[in-house]
Order: C-alpha cells, then structure tokens, then sequence
C-alpha cells in the first residue's frame, strides 16, 4: 500500500463559543478563544490518500486531481472567510480544530467520488481512496482524523 | 514492538512522463514535471524499521549501522543523479514519488528484514509540501 500526502494552507478567522454554555463557562472552557471580536490562524491541511501505485503513470493519484478536489471541497469554503459568520455549517457548531476537520473530511468525501478528471489523461488511477486528513492549527496544534472513523460520526 | 526512524536527503533531477501516454496526455497530467529536461528536489527521506528492543543493547537495531545501509543502498546511488538517465530502473519506470519510494523499499527490505526486525515505513518527501509513504 502507497500513500500519498500534500499539504495545503488557509486562513480563516473564529471564535470558539458555545451556545450550551454560560458567558462565564464559555470564558473558562474557551479561554483567549472566547474573545467575542474573534481571532485567526494560518492553517495547514494535509490530506493523504492510498491506494496501489498505478503501473502505467507510477501514480497513487495525481497531485492535479487531488489538489483540484481540496480547492473546491475546501479552501473556497474558508479562506480568508470566518468560519462562524460565512461558513453555514458553524452557524451553531464551535469551529474547534476538531470539529473543523471532521466537517473538512465529510467535504472531501463527499467530492472525492465527483472529483474532477485532469483533461486529457485517461490513465489517471481512479482507485485511490481518502485515508486521512491532518489539520495544524498553529505550529502547536494539530488534529488528526482517519476517514474510515467517519461513519461512526455520521 | 517499537520502531526507530532514521532520516537521509539527497538531491536529484527528474522528469515524470509515461510512455503509455501522447505528450499532451503527459503534460496534462503531471504538468510542470513532466518537462523532459528535468527538473530538481531536495529529497528527504525517512526509513522506519520495527523490532524488539534488544536486552543487552537497548537497541531495535545499531542506528549508525542502518546510517551506514541508507547512505550506501541510497543516497551513493541517487544524490547529485539525474534519476531518469542515470539510476535504473527510472530509465524504464517512471520517477515519480510513488515509485521512487518503492524502489527504495525494494532495496533496503533485504539488509533491514533480519531476524526479529523489519522494514516498517519508507517515507519520501518530494518537497515539504508532498509526500508519500509506502509500506508490504
């Protein structure tokens, strides 16, 4: 088995509030997170996908193929967006790391299968599947999510 | 079981393009790499191998030992190498990240799989930005 990773990056602004919470809770579980103007980061995304390596192009999956997937799954969701106000899916979920990726990899599952095919290379390997996803807050935050857990989220 | 990872660079050039494909089926699918002059990365790469630790030498494996092995089944052959013309078998298959990296697997398995510890992982950063990880 062959993995393939690339790594993306986007900026986006939030604010970790909980609307289950008290004011008074939502500062103590939330912290600096809770400031009600919000805040930003510079995220990375890594996405890895497996499969066997095609004989014909020594590929897993093309990096075009997969970078056109994230761009319209993902980054034209929530760069320089704040994921509070632009993004519907938050509109009443906490945009922690955690719950951003779970909500990254139901986006890239769901376009995975309808992902664009690079014109004019029949031989680009279909059989690659999503396999994980890692999400860097900052330097010193990271999630990490496997896709096959997903079904237990949904 | 537990796993030490030992990490090595090169650096090469390399061009992507399959011979089952038109040209332009080649530039649309590996774009900019497929330029048939070649292109360069740093490469890094990372080599995992699992075992039991060892009661008398508190080690899975000798890591100056599995240095020894990547310098000498890696980089000697492929550092400053344009890996299409000049490191076989890329002048028949293609260089890209995934095969590279198999082939590495395919020459460090026979020196690492001895006794109770084995090859684990190879990993193989084309650029900080993309990797690929192959494992049997």
């Amino acid at each position: 088995m062959t993995f393939l990773t690339r790594r993306y990056s986007f900026s986006a602004s939030h604010r970790l509030h909980s609307t289950e919470l008290s004011s008074e809770e939502n500062a103590r579980v939330f912290g600096k997170c809770n400031n009600p103007f919000g805040h930003g980061h510079n995220y990375s995304l890594e996405v890895t996908v497996g499969g066997e390596v095609d004989p014909g192009t020594g590929l897993v999956a093309a990096p075009a193929a997969l970078d056109l997937s994230v761009r319209r799954a993902v980054l034209s969701k929530v760069d320089h967006r704040d994921l509070n106000a632009d993004v519907p899916e938050f509109a009443s979920l906490v945009p922690t790391t955690e719950n951003l990726a779970i909500q990254i990899s139901r986006w890239l599952r769901d376009d995975w299968m309808r992902r664009p095919v690079v014109t004019g290379a029949p031989l680009e390997p279909a059989a690659a599947r999503l396999v994980r996803i890692r999400l860097e807050e900052t330097g010193s935050n990271s999630v990490e999510l496997q896709f096959h857990e997903l079904e237990n989220k949904d | 079981m537990i796993s030490i990872t030992r990490k090595a660079e090169f650096s090469a050039s390399h061009f992507c393009a399959s011979p089952f494909l038109t040209e332009e089926q080649n530039q649309a699918l590996y774009g900019k790499g497929a330029n048939p002059n070649g292109h360069g990365h740093n490469y890094v790469v990372e080599v995992t191998v699992e075992g039991e630790v060892d009661p008398v030498t508190g080690m899975v494996m000798d890591l100056k030992e599995l240095k020894g092995v990547l310098e000498r089944l890696v980089v000697e052959p492929f550092d400053h190498r344009f890996l299409n013309r000049e490191v076989p078998p890329f002048d028949r298959i293609t260089p890209t990240p995934e095969n590279i990296a198999r082939e590495i697997w395919r020459r460090l398995a026979p020196e690492l799989n001895q006794g109770r510890r084995r090859l684990a992982r190879v990993r193989l950063y084309e650029t900080p930005d993309l990797y690929v990880e192959h494992s049997e």
